[in-house]
């Protein structure tokens, strides 16, 4: 079975490139707000889309995804909502890959086997759940797995060469390697140590690679490009677009824009990696 | 009671930390392999002599051990029911039972080389425990502590910085006991290579509701022993206060398999149940938060609630995975006593034994008024009295002179 996600890095290959994966917050501002950020992005040059399911406690985020997630809950997003958001999205777009990341409540809450169901008629491609290390299979990315769903799992700094095996056993799409020991948003990554651990997983495993946490900016992209097949940028993108909120915390003309620029100069410092490096 | 229980529910958890479908380990990559070091750290630890050895000498010198079994006279002719007797906790080094538990997961940490300690806390009671052995072992200590409770317990903030630790106050989400609990987690997932996560309950993630539950189970060792001697019998009926269940947990295990032991959990009732509270049994449903499944506050979306209760202790949507489990199998009654029956608990006990008790084991006391009239004078029954009150002098002082509520 092949996916969006195996599709879009099968694409990137053949362009000798690594992909730009971005993060947002479903619902961040506002449900409206939001989905007109989602469908801009594959045009500002995002190959793949992560979408966060708000989580009144989000353990492993810093505070700018721990606010944009309360800004969601503010403004009535549930999981059901962001499933619809999705539906939105793929009205116009059926081959971007779409990945949901969060926390494992909210999916547990609105029922293991409906939720399957539903996020993969909606299309959704893969999901990310950090509150699930591969000793909780049976919980989730099993039953994702045999629903049709990628299970991306997180790789860190302390997922040494004994426990990696495990951790990448029953992952699907892509890895996804945490670049540090912390939550979003904290520590920038240092490329070279970041280029030493991606080459450590991909001894173990033929699936993409994508680097995430701590990178903010089109030079630190593609320096991380050029290492990885595949840059995260998330807290940088949920900073923008509180920024160009007004005092009260509701969108303004900017918003969308803002956000869909950052997305663009990232975008121009992930293409020019390969580039570079060829 | 359940006719398909296990021949034995003092055998959890399962060696993936179940008990039933409650409990596990839901946390991100990055602590995971920490958690199976500790794991692994703890069963050494407790296979082995001289550790246990070296814990007994703590305790009985350094904390105090054994906390005398006291019959409460006065509360048993006022109340005209059950003979009832106090476990006085209150009377541990540092005035509650938390110092039990901190003492064994600090020699757990000495074992595995950490030098960093953080603690999350709601009362203090656990951070100043966490703060006093660290001081005594020197270690560093970071304490992570709800402003809403920095605000309310302000006399242990102040032991825990004369101790050397340093307090966070946390701003995020309710600013009670379970943000400071989300910020600990926080500072643990970025500092796991030289940080040991002290859980001040038995939550948290596979094997801490095991390992704290353990470390508590001295209480009810020694109840057991204790009530030999005074009565030569075991007693009828066990009573305490639920935040996350280590009080209630310690007193509670080792009478699991003695069906003739009736045993009560108290949760926090706070304004009461149709209102804003902090009672996970009586009003949540099994969810995932903070490395287990268990009982939660939460909205139909899977959203954690922001739970309430006068005592800081006790303000928390949840309950350790254990105690789910013993509700659902039903050898456990959980009730709840809300913030008035407390203050009313906590001012009875001052007057009538001249022990002014916590808010949090006030809870408890609540129910004994309710529970001790209704059983015959031969009952014997124990509360654990977990922590003494001087923590909360200042704020029921407030109280009760109508500046605040
Ligand atoms: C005196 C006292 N009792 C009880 C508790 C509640 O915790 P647990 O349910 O883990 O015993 C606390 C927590 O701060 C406490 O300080």
């Amino acid at each position: 079975m092949t996916t969006r996600i195996d599709a879009r890095f099968a694409e990137l290959a053949k362009q000798g490139r690594s992909a730009f994966v971005t993060f947002l917050m479903a619902g961040d501002p506002d449900p409206k707000t939001s989905l007109d950020i989602i469908k801009a992005l594959p045009k500002a040059g995002a190959d793949i889309i992560e979408i966060g399911m708000p989580f009144t406690d989000p353990m492993a985020d810093g505070p700018s995804i721990q606010a944009a997630g309360l800004r969601a809950l503010k403004a009535g997003m549930t999981l059901k909502k962001t499933l619809e958001m999705v539906r939105g999205f793929r009205k116009d777009d059926d081959a971007t890959p779409l990945v949901l990341m969060g926390y494992y409540n909210p999916i547990y809450i609105y029922g293991v086997d409906k939720f399957l169901a539903d996020a993969k008629a909606a299309g959704v491609d893969g999901l990310i759940i950090v509150d699930l290390p591969p000793e909780e299979d049976t919980e989730l990315c099993l039953p994702a797995m045999k629903a049709g769903l990628n299970f991306i799992r997180l790789a860190t700094p302390t997922t040494d060469d004994k426990r990696l095996p495990a951790v990448l056993a029953n992952t699907s799409g892509f890895v996804y390697y945490v670049s540090i020991t912390g939550i979003t948003g904290a520590a920038t990554a240092d490329s070279t140590v970041v280029g030493d651990a991606v080459a450590r997983i991909k001894r173990h495993t033929k699936l993409p690679v994508c680097v995430g946490f701590g990178i903010r900016t089109p030079q630190a992209a593609r320096a991380i490009a050029g290492k990885a097949d595949g840059a995260v940028v998330g807290t940088a993108l949920v900073d923008a677009l509180r920024d160009s909120l007004d005092t009260t915390g509701q969108a303004t003309t900017k918003t969308v824009a803002a956000v869909a620029d950052l997305v663009a100069s990232l975008a121009q410092g992930v293409r020019g990696a390969k580039q570079a490096a060829e | 009671m359940n006719p398909n229980l296990p021949n034995s529910l003092r055998t959890g958890p399962d060696e993936r930390g179940h008990f039933g479908i409650f409990g596990g380990r839901f946390v991100a990559e990055t602590l995971m392999p920490l958690i199976l070091d500790l794991e692994k750290a703890y069963a050494d630890a407790k296979a082995d002599p001289a550790f246990q050895a070296e814990m007994n000498g703590y305790l009985k010198n350094y904390v105090g051990r054994p906390s005398p079994l006291y019959l409460a006279e006065r509360l048993t002719e006022h109340l005209g029911g059950a003979k009832i007797y106090f476990k006085r906790e209150e009377l541990n080094h540092t005035g509650s039972h938390k110092v039990n538990n901190v003492l064994g997961q600090i020699m757990v940490a000495r074992r595995m080389g950490k030098k960093r300690i953080i603690a999350e806390t709601g009362a203090g009671q656990h951070g100043v425990a966490t703060a006093t052995l660290c001081a005594r072992f020197g270690l560093e200590c970071v304490v992570y502590m709800g402003a809403v409770d920095v605000e309310r317990q302000q006399p242990n903030v102040i032991r825990m910085e004369m101790l050397g630790a340093k307090v966070v106050p946390v701003q995020s989400g309710s600013r009670t006991l379970k943000d400071a609990m989300n910020d600990a987690l926080r500072d643990w997932v970025t500092n796991v290579h030289n940080t040991f996560y002290c859980i001040g309950t038995v939550a948290g993630p596979h094997p801490y509701p095991m390992m704290v539950r353990d470390f508590q189970s001295v209480i009810g060792d020694e109840t057991r022993k204790q009530m030999q001697e005074a009565e030569g019998r075991l007693p009828d009926s066990l009573i305490a206060c639920i935040g996350g269940g280590s009080n209630a947990m310690g007193l509670f295990h080792p009478f699991l398999d003695d069906p003739s032991v009736e045993i009560f959990g108290v949760e926090a009732a706070g304004h009461g149940l149709t209102q804003l509270h902090a009672a996970s049994i009586a009003g949540g449903r099994a969810g995932v938060l903070h490395g287990n499944r268990t009982y939660l506050l939460m909205d139909d979306d899977g959203q954690i609630q922001d739970a309430h209760s006068i005592s800081a202790g006790l303000d928390y949507p949840g309950i350790g995975p254990e105690h789910s489990w013993l509700h659902e199998t039903g050898r456990v009654a959980y009730l709840s006593a809300t913030d008035d029956e407390a203050l009313a608990a906590f001012q009875l006990l001052s007057r009538l034994e001249g022990i002014i008790p916590a808010l949090e084991p006030a809870h408890a006391i609540a129910k004994v008024m309710e529970l001790a009239p209704k059983r015959p004078k031969d009952h014997l029954m124990v509360v654990n009295l977990s922590g003494r009150g001087d923590k909360d002098v200042p704020q029921v002082g407030d109280i009760l002179k109508g500046k605040k509520k």
